[in-house]
């Protein structure tokens, strides 16, 4: 019999994942997309990092980084009581820096895309440029958004890496959807490692479908993009 | 008042120049801006809305110190109150028109104030449209309407009526015209339309690699010395004909034609869509009442 707290799990670490993102990466976004400071090109290689680098690099750099004996996850927990190694925030951590650029390249290339003059005639209007942002530019760009917050969701989901180097494969905790079926192949469970592919197989490809949809103006929600 | 001293060094594709600009306009009056592109024109805009700030100068609006480099001051974008209109209009697209009212609207607007706005532009129809629905004369509309809805003490156009053909562009002439006279609004407005500036502007300033090289009266400028004031309208060539000895060209003034004779001499070098001045040298206009 298929336990579904893995699946739960995946979805729950996608959605808190996807949820704490977005507000983390519209700031980011807005800032790349209007700053010509000299440090953006590196600000945008460090971002785009997580698309090329092996997962396992990442978890093995939290995983130091984060290890009760080095001063960062000493020091966390110390004044936080935050253990970010086995455990469902170091998970939520890392899967936010993993990522990061599935959200905030979508938004930071549909922010570049949008004429100055918006964001101007707003500013000449007396708003703000937290008005601004909020009333103006992001109402403009919702096909990015979706893109955005789809595509981080599914990707966390996808995640197998970066999970298994930092949150290992404790039931409840860190053991993930992408972690089960590797641990029921491990233990040659072939049927419960189908049943559980094939439910990560048809919830991504439904997210997907459903973003192309949208965003191919199927429901008519926007018609700017 | 306004009185501006406003320097900035360019550097645009190979060629750099300096903005250098000092001049004084008086308040409610119409001042055409006018010259090539690149020219520094859209600056003069840009660096009075607050857009661009200049690397040294001053910008003092009604005794109030916008921007002066000796001391500091640049007051930001927000709270200079001025009405901008782009050339690209930037209506907000995901806003009907009635929102884009609103948007610009504080809190406290005065809504009498607005209605008024919707009035005069001729916008009630529109109101619950999106901009892209609209053609670009009713953008224009919407553009300029929401402009003035924080009745700002400056209004700077940036090129307003270039996109629009020549009937809309004249009824939208009288439409700023008419705003201008009713707001008593200092208006600047970059331009390229010879006409425009003369039906619409009481001072042309003509600006060249960031300086000013001419400003004045835009008759004294534009208008040729040898024509007597009676009589003098602008128009465009809409067609020519030609016949054995004389030509008949149609020139359209205002919203109306009209046709004149020339002979070949006259007629060399005219072609449709020129911009003219239809004027008499030996005769007394008659006036008729309706």
């Amino acid at each position: 019999m298929i336990d579904w707290q893995p699946i739960f799990l995946s979805l729950k670490l996608a959605l808190v994942t996807t949820i704490l993102l977005f507000f983390i990466s519209v700031p980011i976004s807005n800032w790349l997309a209007s700053s010509k400071s000299r440090i953006k090109p590196v600000i945008e290689a460090l971002i785009s990092l997580p698309l090329v680098l092996p997962p396992t690099v990442i978890g093995f750099y939290l995983l130091l980084a984060f290890s009760p004996n080095s001063s960062l996850g000493g020091w966390l927990k110390e004044t936080l009581g935050l253990e970010l190694i086995f455990s469902f925030e170091g998970l939520v951590l890392a899967s936010m820096i993993y990522s990061l650029p599935f959200m905030v390249q979508p938004i930071y290339g549909a922010l570049s895309k949008l004429p100055p003059s918006l964001k101007e005639a707003s500013y000449v209007l007396g708003k703000s440029k937290w008005t601004t942002l909020l009333k103006v530019l992001l109402p403009n760009i919702k096909p990015a958004i979706l893109t955005g917050l789809v595509l981080s969701f599914a990707h966390t989901i996808g995640e197998f890496g970066v999970v298994l180097m930092i949150g290992g494969n404790i039931p409840g905790e860190t053991k993930v959807a992408s972690i089960a079926i590797y641990d029921e192949v491990e233990s040659l469970n072939y049927g419960l490692a189908n049943a559980y592919s094939l439910v990560l197989l048809a919830l991504c490809f439904g997210i997907l479908l459903s973003v192309y949809l949208f965003n191919g103006g199927h429901f008519k929600l926007n018609r700017n993009d | 008042m306004i009185k501006l001293d406003l320097h900035k060094s360019f550097k645009s594709g190979a060629n750099s120049f300096t903005l250098n600009l000092q001049t004084e306009i008086k308040e409610g009056s119409f001042v055409a801006i006018r010259g090539k592109s690149g020219a520094g024109k859209s600056t003069l805009l840009r660096l009075l809305a607050g857009l661009l700030s200049p690397e040294a100068g001053k910008i003092q609006v009604n005794d109030q110190n916008w921007f002066e480099s000796a001391t500091g001051t640049n007051l930001s974008i927000q709270t200079r109150n001025i009405g901008f209109v782009f050339q690209d209009y930037a209506l907000f697209p995901h806003l009907t028109v009635k929102q884009n009212l609103e948007f610009a609207a504080d809190k406290d607007a005065d809504k009498e104030h607005v209605e008024d706005l919707i009035q005069v532009m001729e916008l009630n129809e529109l109101l619950d449209r999106k901009p892209d629905t609209l053609s670009g004369g009713q953008k224009q509309r919407v553009a300029l309407a929401r402009a003035l809805v924080r009745k700002p003490s400056l209004l700077l156009l940036d090129e307003p009526l270039s996109a629009l053909d020549t009937e809309i562009r004249i009824k939208l002439q009288q439409h700023i015209k008419q705003l201008h006279q009713r707001f008593k609004l200092t208006t600047l407005m970059v331009t390229h339309d010879q006409g425009e500036i003369l039906r619409m502007a009481d001072r042309l300033i003509e600006i060249e690699d960031g300086k000013i090289v001419a400003d004045g009266k835009p008759t004294e400028i534009l208008g040729s010395k040898a024509l007597s004031g009676k009589f003098s309208f602008n128009g465009e060539v809409l067609s020519i004909e030609d016949q054995e000895f004389i030509s008949i060209v149609t020139v359209l003034v205002g919203l109306d034609t009209v046709r004149i004779v020339l002979d070949e001499s006259e007629r060399k070098g005219l072609k449709i869509g020129d911009k003219v001045i239809v004027a008499s040298k030996a005769f007394n206009p008659i006036l008729y009442k309706l």
